[in-house]
């Protein structure tokens, strides 16, 4: 069947998705037009993945139909999504890493060739390495099908994601949150990728919190809230304030206000670090930084390029090979822990479940986890639980942690609010300097910018900040500096006032050097 | 040392390394589709005791009619079916109710010691119960004439020569088929195999179930090709030593087979060394010698052949061949005093091999990703 422009390809009536003590999915209504980029825009938690994951029947709906081409259709798995056309491509992807392009690609359709006897009939990888590189080159997707996929950079294996599904003749793909962990370069090749695609008849599914990119990309726009659709609008109607207020359900500011800094007596000084990564390998080659009190240095670059060693050594969880750390001219290279955070030191780690929370402990317990041995927590090594009640009842109020009780494990609070336990936790201690990671990593525009603001708060207030986040916009509205590190190296160093998303994104995918005249501009010298 | 001696020592070690590499062929199924099996062991020891119950009674129910192979096969087959179930057992509690993979296979081992002891107490023992004997050495006609060569490869029992085809088979459809690209594929990224619409669930289950069907025919040969009854406690840590073959062996059957071979042949050796005849310690020296020169000529040749760059350097691997030949050649210049090492310590041979091999060279050994780990479906 030939479809026209904008004929309703895929309609989703009344879709209620429950599970246990969650309604994921209430009574939503949706609908897909032939050859559109359809965004879907909403908060973690607002029911996004779960209509996809229907779609793509990797769930079954308790209520509510499917109708392609306006006939009915009934997805009782992936095979059955497969076979309608319906492709997705997972945030976290669906390749085995240790497999070539070739197998991935072919993985449950595979091609054989000679005697068949079905499932062990001799693979044929030949002709579906050739069928790739038609297919590849008809959209304009680079990739080497013989390649591992543990070899490929992060942009690359999601080619080979969207090649995967139009192997499979997939019709509409469903993106979830592709440009999470893309660079903007990246992020922009991908969106020509999506425009080719649509040229060539496919149809889109996009699904991001991302505003700015909604507004540049897509055709038309749903918002998901609470497992509800708020509203259907497209680009040219709206403005990103209107499509944060529809996500959040209340007004959100999304600039972050700040004055400007006044950085006082430098903080910390990093003199020409050397560290080693797991591998015994040097993630970080050398990196110079000095802080002032009352600045935010902000650390852009591509995810793996030595932020997470950079920032495990200066916190005492990661040995220093060579070069020296001094916090307020003292020689804390190597220090442990504690006395880092006795000194003044907090941090809010990258992985918050990991490094950040106890998750088996309650609330409570969370917020005390560097003071729990002094007063007036602990008196002669006995601990005292009404101090730690006080503690965090006042805590759980002033950094709006919305949990029914102190009491219950931490392991139960959303994304958001566990990440407030941590902030909470952290700046409720006078800080001299605060290290941060990745602060509003998968948390929705609320969180964000009640976290941001306490970060400025904090530095307003006389910390010296570090700052680590793969989230270029963050950076940009946080920083006082910004550094940008590749390869374990600070490649270029400006004012804020000088950067901008471009300049950054050049840096990050390491072309300093092809770029002397935006050095020359800015002042570096590679 | 004479050729004769190396052929029969290694004919040997051919014989001590199957029930190894049935055992390693299991846990490769289980462990490439995610599933460890540390049950081997007691899959392996079931194995063993059901080929000598079955072929045993069946030769008595038929009074000795027809031939003692069928009844060998009656129990050939009964061991492969009792460590299926066996090892369905298993699948159902780590894949179903997904206990811990580890917890179920102990489970497995503790079991097969209980009722394999408690029938030979009660039963074999009293009724004397006699083994019909062993398949008869098959060789195959011109090839087993070949000097040397032919009795290395062409004169067997014919499990052993279904043992070589196996690993060739595997070692094929493992990496060369659908069939393999999925088991690996649900070892490896199990939500990347469902998501392309590959039953997990049942991947695995199929891979474990026939993989105690491999298990089962290592317990066999030990009875069926080799003693010829059942004896307590027979496999003696076997099924560990293939789980260290199948890990050594970088989780490919030739792998496996080479590694297991290494073991049997530490086990032939102190089996040999017990007829009194050879001089111990230059024997083992002289071992040495050969390992280090051996290891050495191999990475050598390794590195002249493969793109991947070596992790051994060239100065190291020159100084390990020029030891392990200077100890060689020391070896048969020097008159050893005969110092004989008692059975117990010969005994110990393959264990300590392993622990030897395992401490040594697998440290940074890389299995499939997902092994160990139940498969949630969301």
């Amino acid at each position: 069947m030939k479809n026209n422009k904008n004929d309703i390809l895929l309609r989703v009536k009344e879709i209620t998705k429950r599970f246990p003590g969650v309604l994921a999915n209430d009574k939503i209504n949706f609908d897909l037009r032939h050859q559109e980029i359809h965004c879907l825009l909403g908060e973690n938690g607002a029911g996004k993945t779960t209509l996809m994951n229907i779609i793509y029947g990797l769930y079954q709906q308790d209520e509510g139909e499917i109708f392609l081409n306006n006939t009915p259709v009934e997805i009782k798995s992936p095979n059955d999504a497969m076979r309608l056309g319906i492709g997705m491509v997972h945030q976290h992807f669906m390749l085995v890493p240790v497999m070539t392009v070739v197998e991935n690609i072919m993985l449950g359709t595979e091609k054989t060739r000679g005697l068949k006897i079905g499932q062990l009939s001799k693979l044929d990888r030949e002709k579906v390495n050739r069928e790739i590189r038609e297919i590849a080159s008809q959209h304009n997707l680079r990739v080497n099908p013989e390649a591992v996929v543990q070899d490929l950079s992060v942009g690359e294996a999601q080619r080979v994601e969207i090649l995967k599904m139009l192997y499979k003749g997939a019709q509409i793909l469903i993106l979830d949150e592709p440009t999470a962990v893309l660079t903007p370069q990246e992020t922009d090749e991908l969106f020509s990728i999506m425009r080719s695609l649509i040229n060539e008849g496919k149809t889109i599914i996009f699904i991001t919190h991302k505003l700015k990119e909604v507004l540049a990309v897509a055709d038309r726009i749903t918002v998901l809230r609470n497992g509800k659709v708020v509203g259907t609008t497209s680009p040219d109607k709206t403005t990103m304030e209107e499509l944060a207020n529809m996500m959040v359900g209340r007004e959100v500011i999304l600039s972050v206000k700040k004055k400007p800094a006044r950085p006082a007596e430098q903080v910390l000084e990093l003199i020409d670090l050397h560290i080693l990564d797991n591998r015994k390998i040097e993630a970080i080659r050398g990196i110079s930084i000095k802080i002032r009190a009352g600045e935010i240095y902000g650390i852009a670059g591509v995810q793996g390029n030595g932020q997470k060693e950079l920032i495990e050594s200066l916190t005492g969880l990661r040995k220093i090979n060579t070069g020296n750390v001094f916090m307020r001219g003292k020689d804390v290279t190597n220090a442990n822990t504690r006395s880092l955070i006795n000194m003044g030191m907090g941090h809010i780690p990258e992985d918050r479940q990991k490094y950040g929370l106890i998750l088996a402990f309650s609330v409570e317990d969370n917020l005390i986890l560097q003071t729990y041995y002094k007063t007036p927590f602990s008196n002669h090594g006995l601990i005292n639980p009404q101090a730690i009640h006080e503690n965090a009842s006042r805590l759980v109020k002033e950094f709006d942690v919305r949990t029914p009780s102190i009491f219950i494990q931490v392991a139960n609070l959303s994304g958001g609010n566990q990440q407030k336990v941590i902030v909470a936790r952290e700046l409720s201690r006078p800080l001299d300097l605060l290290i941060i990671n990745q602060p509003t990593r998968g948390l929705d525009v609320g969180s964000i910018e009640f976290i941001h603001n306490r970060i400025i708060q904090a530095r307003d207030k006389g910390a010296a900040v570090l700052l680590v986040s793969a989230e270029l916009d963050e950076i940009l509205s946080l920083s006082d500096r910004i550094g940008v590190i590749y390869r374990g190296q600070i490649v270029a160093e400006m004012d804020v006032k000088k950067a901008d998303r471009e300049t950054l994104g050049f840096y990050m995918a390491g072309l300093s050097k092809k770029q002397p005249e935006l050095n020359k501009k800015l002042g570096i010298i590679p | 040392m004479d050729a004769t001696f190396f052929v029969g020592l290694i004919t040997l070690a051919v014989l001590k390394s199957a029930p190894l590499v049935f055992g390693a062929l299991c846990g490769l199924l289980g462990e490439r589709s995610g599933v460890i099996n540390i049950g081997i062991e007691g899959m392996m020891l079931l194995g063993a005791f059901f080929a000598f119950l079955a072929s045993a009674l069946f030769n008595q129910w038929t009074g000795g009619a027809l031939s003692p192979e069928i009844s060998l096969i009656v129990g050939l087959v009964c061991a492969m079916v009792g460590s299926m179930l066996v090892a369905a057992l298993h699948a159902v509690l780590s894949i179903h109710y997904k206990i811990d993979q580890v917890i179920s296979g102990t489970v497995i081992n503790l079991l097969a010691v209980g009722i394999t002891n408690y029938v030979a107490n009660v039963y074999f023992d009293n009724t004397h119960l006699s083994g019909v004997g062993v398949f008869p050495i098959i060789k195959i006609p011109f090839l087993s004439e070949i000097p040397i060569l032919g009795p290395i490869l062409f004169s067997y029992q014919p499990m052993i020569y279904l043992m070589f085809l196996l690993v060739a088979f595997l070692q094929y459809a493992v990496f060369h088929t659908p069939w393999g690209l999925r088991m690996r594929s649900v070892g490896e990224h199990p939500r990347a195999a469902d998501t392309n619409g590959i039953n997990v669930n049942r991947t695995r289950y199929l891979n474990v179930i026939l993989g105690g069907a491999l298990a089962g025919m290592g317990g066999a040969i030990m009875v069926l090709e080799n003693v010829a009854r059942f004896q307590k406690l027979m496999t003696a840590g076997r099924g560990f030593i293939a789980l260290a073959a199948l890990i050594f062996g970088g989780w490919t059957p030739i792998g496996a087979l080479s590694a297991a071979l290494l073991f049997g042949f530490s086990e032939a050796l102190g089996v040999r060394l017990q007829f009194g005849d050879l001089n111990h310690l230059y024997i083992l020296i002289s071992m040495v010698g050969i390992a280090l020169t051996g290891i050495g000529l191999f990475w050598i040749i390794r590195k002249f052949t493969s793109r991947k760059k070596s992790a051994h350097s060239n100065r190291s691997i020159i100084i390990m061949t020029l030891i392990g030949s200077f100890i060689l050649i020391g070896a048969n210049l020097i008159v050893f005093p005969d110092i004989r090492i008692p059975i117990e310590f010969l005994g110990i041979l393959p264990y300590v091999i392993t622990i030897l091999v395992l401490a040594g060279f697998v440290r940074r050994a890389k299995g499939p990703a997902a092994v160990g780990k139940p498969y949630e479906k969301q």
